[in-house]
């Protein structure tokens, strides 16, 4: 290394020219340290801090094999469903394209679920990062959006049941339901129409939305520094140099250790990818397989996996309430089911974040939620039947008390005390 | 694993000057697997963009029968393999002989360019057999598909006109055994694809196997 120092010396110097250079007109070196080699992460992070990088991953690789789908795929009614077959039969590596498309679906909703429990865990949503959360919450909306659209473009028989199921939860709507859910379809009934707007939708307008909305996730984090697994800020404790004693630079210790991470991920992606690829029938579904057909249900229709939390609530509403009927409730059910994680930062009032230092209520409902969500996320594949349905019921209370319930819970248990410097 | 971390910024001081040589060598290893990995993964993308299996399909060899092609005429409609024109012309004595002999205007009369046909066309015919000529109809300039011309007559690009392609895109001439004039935009004979006889009236286009 030391005999190459003076040719070594004339190219760094060259690099740091252009890097002046370019800091004279583009802040560079400014943006490059406030999100990187002078963003100071705490030093704690677990296992669980992974899967933040591991989205992002998934959402490159989604719209990388989806831009790819796209040069082959056609949107039409006649040519949409030969237009996949055609990809996974004709086209050049069309099989290995197709297949990290719709795996990627599957482990980026993983991925996600595991970054939302790890913000449930330690407390991610509270102050001063309720907008960060809010801004996550948007991007979970707009995911189960995303993959819905994209569910349908396959064209087979259970895309095309799937996707009449849920436009119809729109009809679930008073008074102005029945329109609406034509106007969406711009139809009679799910045709062509409604394939070439959600393709229009699934192939620029959500990922853009996504791409806006995650870069807003980023910049706020950035923003109010990330937490930790003992939800305390490190940014109350700095040393003389004004950096958090208990933060290191995100560059180079966490994009070495996410890198590291990415590897390991992806090797596990890919082991699915080439072994099994439909996953037991739950990443890619049977009836599938063969094309839409609009005078034939599959015998047994469940959305993807990914769903079925959420739709196993759809369907545990049986019962007609206040002169509305039970479709109406499901509808109510579902839609809150998504959207009141949003409020949690409100509802969340234990003077401690993480679950290190919450008391065993919080522990407990957090276990409930969990189970809860792992059992409605199996009900909602099979069958419906009395049993399921009264489990789902029980689910579906279970799921909601771990919201409603958290200001009383949150309040009435012990805590610990929080530590004042990060633990190991 | 975060306390090693923490200890190799915050005791840095303690552990003496950065061994540079060591990290270099590990930045370039880890670069370089990353650099394997990257081209690995891009295989897939760059190769679908090849032709697929449905276009290579398409793309095979078709048969042309000519039986009822004349003496002087060019079959029409003009067939297409692989979604390009083909011209197939029957030549008469009379126009083989100028082929033969009328070669100062032309470029690569003696076929040198080896690209623009297979060995069995390289002769003064531009044909395994000398009066059925089968070429590409398609201008080397810029890929326009040039006109017949057949009769020896002054045209409005040619007073001494001989017979053979014009272009109209850009003006480029060929002769009758798609021989590229010199002096015009092209600079190469016409193609002549691979083609064989499966009998004496049908032509095999896209494949030469077992031809002479």
């Amino acid at each position: 290394m030391q005999k190459d120092m003076p040719a070594q010396n004339k190219s760094v110097r060259m690099w740091f020219d252009f890097v002046e250079w370019l800091d004279v007109r583009f802040p560079a070196t400014e943006t490059f340290e406030y999100h990187m080699s002078k963003y100071y992460a705490p030093k704690n992070f677990n296992f669980w801090y992974y899967f933040g990088v591991l989205g992002i991953v998934m959402l490159i690789l989604q719209i990388v094999t989806g831009v790819w789908l796209t040069m082959n795929y056609v949107p039409s009614g006649a040519g949409a469903f030969a237009s996949v077959e055609y990809i996974m039969r004709d086209v050049e590596y069309g099989w290995l394209l197709r297949y990290l498309h719709s795996t990627g679906a599957s482990f980026f909703f993983i991925v996600v679920y595991l970054h939302m429990f790890r913000g449930l865990m330690y407390g991610s949503y509270r102050k001063p990062r309720e907008l960060l959360w809010l801004i996550g919450m948007a991007i979970f909306a707009a995911l189960i959006v995303e993959g819905f659209f994209g569910y349908l473009l396959p064209w087979g028989n259970m895309s095309y049941w799937g996707a009449q199921v849920i436009v119809s939860l729109v009809g679930a709507i008073p008074f102005v339901g029945p329109d609406l859910m034509e106007w969406v379809r711009g139809d009679f009934l799910m045709s062509e129409i409604t394939l070439n707007r959600f393709f229009a939708l699934h192939v620029i307008a959500l990922p853009l939305v996504l791409v806006i909305l995650v870069f807003v996730h980023l910049v706020a984090l950035h923003h109010v520094g990330s937490n930790n697994p003992d939800g305390i800020e490190i940014k109350k404790n700095k040393g003389p140099n004004g950096i958090p004693v208990d933060g290191i630079a995100f560059h180079p210790y966490y994009t070495v250790h996410d890198i590291h991470a990415t590897v390991i991920f992806l090797f596990l992606f890919c082991v699915v990818v080439f072994y099994f690829p439909e996953g037991g029938g739950y990443f890619l579904e049977k009836p599938n397989f063969e094309m839409a057909d609009p005078l034939k249900t599959p015998e047994h229709i469940a959305p993807v996996w990914y769903y079925t939390p959420f739709y196993a609530m759809l369907r545990a509403a049986t019962y007609p309430l206040f002169g509305m009927d039970a479709k109406f409730w499901g509808f109510v059910v579902m839609a809150g089911a998504i959207v009141l994680p949003a409020v949690l930062p409100w509802l969340d009032r234990s003077p401690v974040k993480s679950i290190r230092y919450k008391g065993a209520l919080s522990k407990v409902m957090l276990g409930l939620f969990v189970i809860s969500f792992v059992v409605l996320g199996y009900l909602g594949t099979i069958a419906p039947s009395d049993g399921a349905t009264a489990l789902a019921q029980v689910g579906t209370i279970v799921y909601f008390a771990y919201f409603v319930l958290m200001p009383w819970y949150t309040r009435a248990e012990k805590t610990k005390p929080e530590p004042d410097r990060v633990t190991p | 694993m975060t306390s090693a971390e923490g200890s190799a910024d915050h005791a840095s001081h303690d552990a003496g000057p950065v061994d540079k040589e060591r990290r270099y060598f590990l930045i370039g290893a880890t670069s370089a697997v990353a650099a394997v990995g990257v081209a690995g993964a891009a295989v897939p993308f760059l190769a679908s963009w090849a032709p697929s299996a449905r276009a290579r399909a398409l793309g095979a060899p078709i048969k042309i029968d000519i039986s009822r092609l004349e003496a002087g005429q060019m079959l029409g409609p003009i067939p297409a393999w692989r979604g390009k024109p083909v011209f197939v012309l029957s030549r008469s004595a009379e126009v083989l002989e100028r082929l033969n002999t009328q070669t100062e205007k032309l470029e690569d009369p003696h076929s040198k360019r080896l690209t623009q046909q297979p060995e069995s066309a390289r002769n003064a015919w531009r044909s395994t057999k000398p009066e059925v000529g089968v070429y590409l109809g398609l201008c080397t300039h810029l890929g326009c598909s040039p006109k017949y011309y057949p009769v020896v007559e002054a045209t409005d690009f040619d007073a001494e006109w001989a017979g053979g392609f014009f272009c109209p895109c850009h003006g480029s001439k060929f002769d009758l055994a798609g021989r590229v004039y010199a002096g015009v935009p092209a600079p190469a004979n016409l193609e002549v694809p691979p083609y064989r006889y499966e009998s004496e009236t049908v032509l095999v286009i896209g494949d030469d196997e077992g031809a002479a």
